[in-house]
């Protein structure tokens, strides 16, 4: 089966097992670049799971996950790279990497998928400029002659620096940040700490950003905002993002893709409209178990 | 084979008190998440406080009977050691309980510390020895003139420990002490809101595994026959090897952690080299906590991402 | 299973229990006062009944016999109940007034202080030998140049090294001292045989700990907190043990003596014709070796801290505080964070090994009782009571603890009160082990407990500790 051309992320038969527990079975997907995808379902259906298999957290029982950057022709190499055991190949004006086979920071690092907590993970003794400048640590380390150019300090990592605190100041802009940039992080309010890890994510000029559940916790017009950002973000930089929400209106209104879990299999897969009025979307929801009643709830829906 | 034979009785003897001791820091563990680096040395406090019982009966008291003895000094050494043991945590550990990480860890440390040397500048820094408690042995098997003996010391030790661990598992499985522990153990908070006294829960289990240490302590003085004040440092270490082989936080982990650590010391001494067996007990635990982490009963300690 | 967290709530709330602001009326004060002096004495007779009130001495038999010492079992008892009456009633309340009032981000005043006080503090070190030469003279020099500023040196170098891995990058290492004996070892055993000058095998020395440093580091990356402090613990000893061991190698418990000592560039400290002393047409001393000693120690030492507040401003040294912070989060922004620990454990032993080789040569006899668990416990302590981190913290923890033991040497003025068999060294490490636990209790975070970020937009800010995690390993 031939990958579409615009699609950035091809998830095939992802399992994964937790000893005798199936958390996600056999699941298929693809996220298209530049658009912005949503992964919903009911708690415990296992989105977390997959954001984890796909940031290399977590280790898939089984599957693939092909990601490209550059021209979509190198998708053609991806049976070649599956058999050569390698990590990931460029060809064709492109790279393509299997992710399953890389970990967590090699994920970020080189295949520049990049992904926020469902629990807030920053680093809360530190201040916000620093968490940005920790998003930017290859980069710079690389500019400091890893550390040994640094000590003597040499100017070439000067400039570096200044660049990169630069690109933190414009991100703090962004999300409306850069008067509390010397503040810990930790003494941020609830809304501030989202945007700001969303912010360090973004520090990592990712191809793919993947959120998790970045509107829980957040009132209606902090979740306008969010759209916004994501939004913008979309439109100006290019990145497509891939996110777990439970807040439908962030689902509905931003996302152009979604993808239904429930007890890790999917059972729905396409545009917002189009999910929202499924029945077994709902019925899945709703809690409603087997055949006779996703019937009646079909009937009920029309 | 006699010789495998002995240092088996050897080697589950040394266990026994190992096991003692280890239950000891791994109750603690289970129940505060902190290592307590002084409970080598609450061991070797008990053990000198045993010997001062032993003498105060023996020279003083006159008494001569000597399990009538051995009980007394059981007695007086666990109620004391308890008491230092309920002490040492409401002075050194509660107040910096929830606080970072690191404190309560030095705060062991220089309790422990403390105590070796406590010992040293109130006994002296000699060693002290007591003439046999109990003398005499059971020949097992005599094979080429080499008898396999079990003497009445090695019996005694495993006879009261074992009903010492009988009564502890009764404790923590069927009272609601117990009860309380292991609600204590899963989640603290959730237990203070059903209405488990936390801190109660916390001196009791202190005191329980000060009472445990001190049988080890009396069974060390009676096995040995002599004590010094830096006995703490090394038994405490193997204890703990002991607890971490086991499962830290496993009570019957704690056990046959002890027992195989007894084990492998008695038989590295006999088969390879006697200089080098601390060497071994250390080994034993780097390559547990390198390799199996969770010891042989516990369950891996996985962090949410 | 975890202990409650605090850093959850609001950074700028009190520490401790809440207490009741109101006082009670004077005379429920003073019956409480003396019912709770009343438990303290009855615990502490109970406490100190056995090991205090009986003594067993060895008696010419070479058998153990009891003896009483009631006198002393009774002045205690009664010094702690009156002590717990005293503190009751005069600084219990002093305590509970000054935890009250708003303990809000760290003052302006301190912050100024703090920026006269590293200045001074390093003109005071650098003229330390010429302050102690006027005071004391050439006699009185030698000890206090030696006992106390040398060794207080090596002491804050080790602090500053170890400070690296836990107090930077949250490592617990309790086996910091094995870096330290590989460092001293190495020296003596390389200087003996191949007769290398002292400033070549120096950073020999730091590269060979700094080797082992990756190699013990290795098998533990993946060990959290207290785990990870005792598997160092283990390696630190087992490492020891086999120095006391080897003894074809090491020499054993006897150590390695006549270890050459530091030239002057060349110029040997000898009272002969070519020494020191009669080139520069001075009179032979034994403390101009001292002194140069004194100052290869404090640049040793200066250097270690350039170096880590040179670090803390690249991205390697904000890795380490990340990796302190959240580990999970420094892997999802692409860190490695293996060779982040790696980093830093080897950075933390090549310092220690500098200090091991420092140290041999200038004992010119070392042996395995200067690298027991003790030292490395000494220098965790030091770190910790300094506040994680924090180079000047560690540098005055250094001072008040190593200063403090060595003070105790200096009472002789005690034997005059407490009779001629009383000897306060032995108190020593009774009341440093016993210092520990209260300087944890009273201050767990530490002397300096604030965070200085390495980098800042518009202004620095001072970051309290409260906000700042203490690392999971």
């Amino acid at each position: 089966m031939a990958v579409a051309a615009n699609t950035l992320l091809h998830v095939e038969h992802l399992t994964m097992r937790f000893g005798g527990l199936v958390a996600v079975d056999d699941l298929s997907f693809d996220v298209n670049e530049g658009e912005i995808t949503a992964l919903i379902g009911p708690n415990g259906a296992g989105k977390t799971t997959v954001f984890n298999c796909i940031t290399g957290f977590y280790h898939p029982s089984e599957g693939r996950l092909g990601l490209r950057h550059g021209d979509a022709a190198v998708w053609e190499t991806l049976e070649a790279l599956t058999a050569s055991g390698a990590r990931y190949r460029s060809q064709h004006g492109g790279t393509l990497f299997l992710l399953e086979r890389m970990p967590d920071y090699l994920i970020t690092h080189r295949a520049r998928v990049a992904r926020t907590f469902q629990n807030i993970r920053l680093f809360p003794g530190m201040t916000v400029l620093e968490n940005l400048l920790v998003a930017q640590h290859n980069p710079l380390m690389r500019a400091s002659g890893y550390t040994l150019l640094g000590i003597f300090g040499l100017s070439s990592y000067g400039a570096a620096e200044r660049a990169a605190i630069e690109k933190a100041r414009a991100w703090l802009d962004r999300v409306g940040l850069l008067d509390r940039a010397d503040d810990p992080a930790g003494d941020l309010p609830y809304g501030a700490q989202r945007r700001l890890e969303i912010a360090r994510a973004m520090c990592t000029d990712p191809v793919l950003l993947c959120l998790d559940e970045p509107a829980a916790g957040l009132n209606p017009r902090e979740s306008a905002e969010l759209n916004e950002l994501l939004l913008s973000i979309r439109a100006d930089l290019g990145t497509s993002v891939l996110l777990i929400e439970h807040d439908m209106s962030v689902v509905m209104e931003i996302s152009d893709h979604v993808i239904v879990l429930d007890y890790g299999v999917k059972i729905a897969d396409g545009p917002p409209q189009a999910v929202r009025n499924d029945a077994k979307v709902i019925a899945a929801y709703l809690g409603v178990a087997d055949e006779e009643e996703v019937a009646e709830v079909e009937a009920e829906v029309g | 084979m006699e010789v495998f034979l002995q240092q088996l009785i050897n080697g589950v003897t040394l266990g026994s008190i190992y096991g003692l001791i280890a239950i000891g820091y791994t109750m603690v563990f289970g129940i505060i998440g902190m290592v307590n680096f002084a409970h080598g040395d609450v061991f070797m406090v008990s053990a000198f406080v045993a010997l001062i019982a032993f003498l105060l009966l023996t020279a003083w008291a006159g008494i001569s009977s000597i399990p009538v003895a051995l009980l007394i000094v059981l007695a007086v050494a666990m109620f004391f050691t308890s008491l230092v043991n309920w002490v040492i945590e409401r002075v050194a550990y509660r107040p910096l309980r929830g606080s970072f990480r690191l404190a309560p860890l030095i705060s062991a440390i220089g309790m422990s510390i403390f105590l070796s040397n406590f010992v040293q500048v109130t006994q002296g820094p000699r060693n002290k020895s007591i003439p046999p408690m109990v003398q005499g042995e059971i020949v097992l098997y005599r094979h080429n003139h080499y008898p396999v003996t079990l003497s009445y010391k090695q019996l005694v030790i495993w006879v009261v420990t074992a009903a010492l661990l009988a009564c502890f598992w009764y404790l923590v499985a069927k009272t609601k002490l117990g009860r309380a522990q292991r609600a204590c153990e899963q989640d603290q908070k959730m237990a203070a809101l059903v209405g488990v006294d936390v801190d109660r829960t916390i001196s009791m289990t202190f005191v329980i595994a000060a009472a445990l240490a001190a049988v080890a302590g009396t069974m060390y003085l009676m096995y040995y026959g002599v004590v010094s004040f830096s006995d703490g440092f090394v038994p405490g270490v193997k204890a703990f090897t002991a607890a971490v082989l086991g499962g830290i936080g496993s009570l019957p982990g704690a056990v046959v952690g002890g027992l195989l650590i007894g084990l492998i010391e008695t038989f590295w001494s006999a088969y390879f080299s006697i200089d080098y067996k601390d060497v071994a007990a250390f080994s034993v635990l780097a390559i547990t906590l390198i390799f199996l982490p969770q010891g042989l009963f516990g369950r891996p300690d996985v962090e949410k991402v | 299973m975890s202990a409650v967290g605090r850093e959850s709530e609001h950074p700028h709330a009190p520490r401790g229990p809440a207490r009741p602001v109101l006082p009670a009326p004077a005379r429920s004060r003073l019956a409480s006062a003396v019912r709770d002096s009343a438990v303290t004495a009855a615990l502490a007779f109970g406490l100190f009944l056995p090991l205090i009130g009986f003594e067993t001495v060895t008696n010419i038999r070479n058998e153990v016999t009891l003896q009483t010492r009631w006198p002393l079992l009774f002045a205690i008892t009664a010094a702690m109940g009156f002590g717990r009456m005293f503190y009751t009633l005069t600084l219990e309340p002093a305590i509970r007034r000054r935890a009250l009032r708003a303990a809000g981000a760290p003052s302006a005043w301190r912050a100024r202080a703090g920026r006269l006080f590293v200045p001074s503090a390093i003109a005071f070190i650098i003229l330390y030998p010429a302050v102690v030469l006027l005071l004391t003279g050439a006699s009185g020099a030698l000890k206090w140049i030696d006992n106390f500023g040398i060794q207080i040196l090596i002491y804050v170098m080790l602090g500053w090294g170890l400070n690296i891995v836990v107090g930077l990058a949250g490592l617990l290492d309790l086996g910091y001292v094995a870096f330290y004996a590989v460092g001293a070892y190495s020296y003596a055993l390389l200087a003996k045989t191949f007769g290398l000058a002292f400033w070549i095998l120096l950073p020999l020395a730091g590269i060979l700990a700094s080797f082992w440093g990756i190699l013990l580091g290795f098998p533990v990356l993946r060990l959290r907190g207290d785990y990870l402090a005792i598997v160092t613990l283990a390696f630190g000893e087992i490492i020891r043990i086999v120095i006391v061991n080897w003894v074809d190698l090491t020499n054993g418990y006897a150590g390695i003596g006549g270890i050459p000592r530091p030239t002057f560039f060349g110029i040997p400290f000898s009272a002969d014709d070519d020494g020191f002393a009669a080139v520069f047409g001075l009179e032979f001393s034994p403390l101009h070796r001292t002194i140069f000693l004194y100052y290869i120690i404090l640049a040793l030492a200066l250097l270690t801290a350039y170096v880590t507040v040179r670090l803390r401003r690249l991205p390697v040294g904000r890795a380490w505080e990340a990796l302190r912070e959240d580990e999970i989060a420094c892997r999802s922004l692409g860190i490695n964070t293996t060779n982040t620990k790696l980093t830093a454990f080897a950075m933390g032993a090549m310092f220690a090994g500098f200090a091991g080789s420092f140290f041999a040569a200038r004992q010119g006899f070392i042996s395995p009782e200067s690298f027991t668990f003790i030292e490395s416990a000494t220098i965790l302590s030091i770190v910790v009571l300094g506040g994680m981190g924090s180079q000047i913290g560690v540098a005055i923890a250094a001072v008040v603890m190593i200063g403090g033991t060595e003070i105790m040497r200096e009472l002789d003025f005690l034997k005059d009160v407490f009779g001629q068999t009383f000897d306060p060294t032995q108190y020593r490490m009774l009341l440093f082990g016993f210092a520990m636990v209260v300087i944890m209790v009273v201050r767990p975070r530490g002397l300096i407990s604030t965070r200085e970020p390495s980098v800042f937009l518009h202004e620095r800010k001072t970051i309290s500790a409260e906000l700042v995690k203490e690392g999971r390993g």
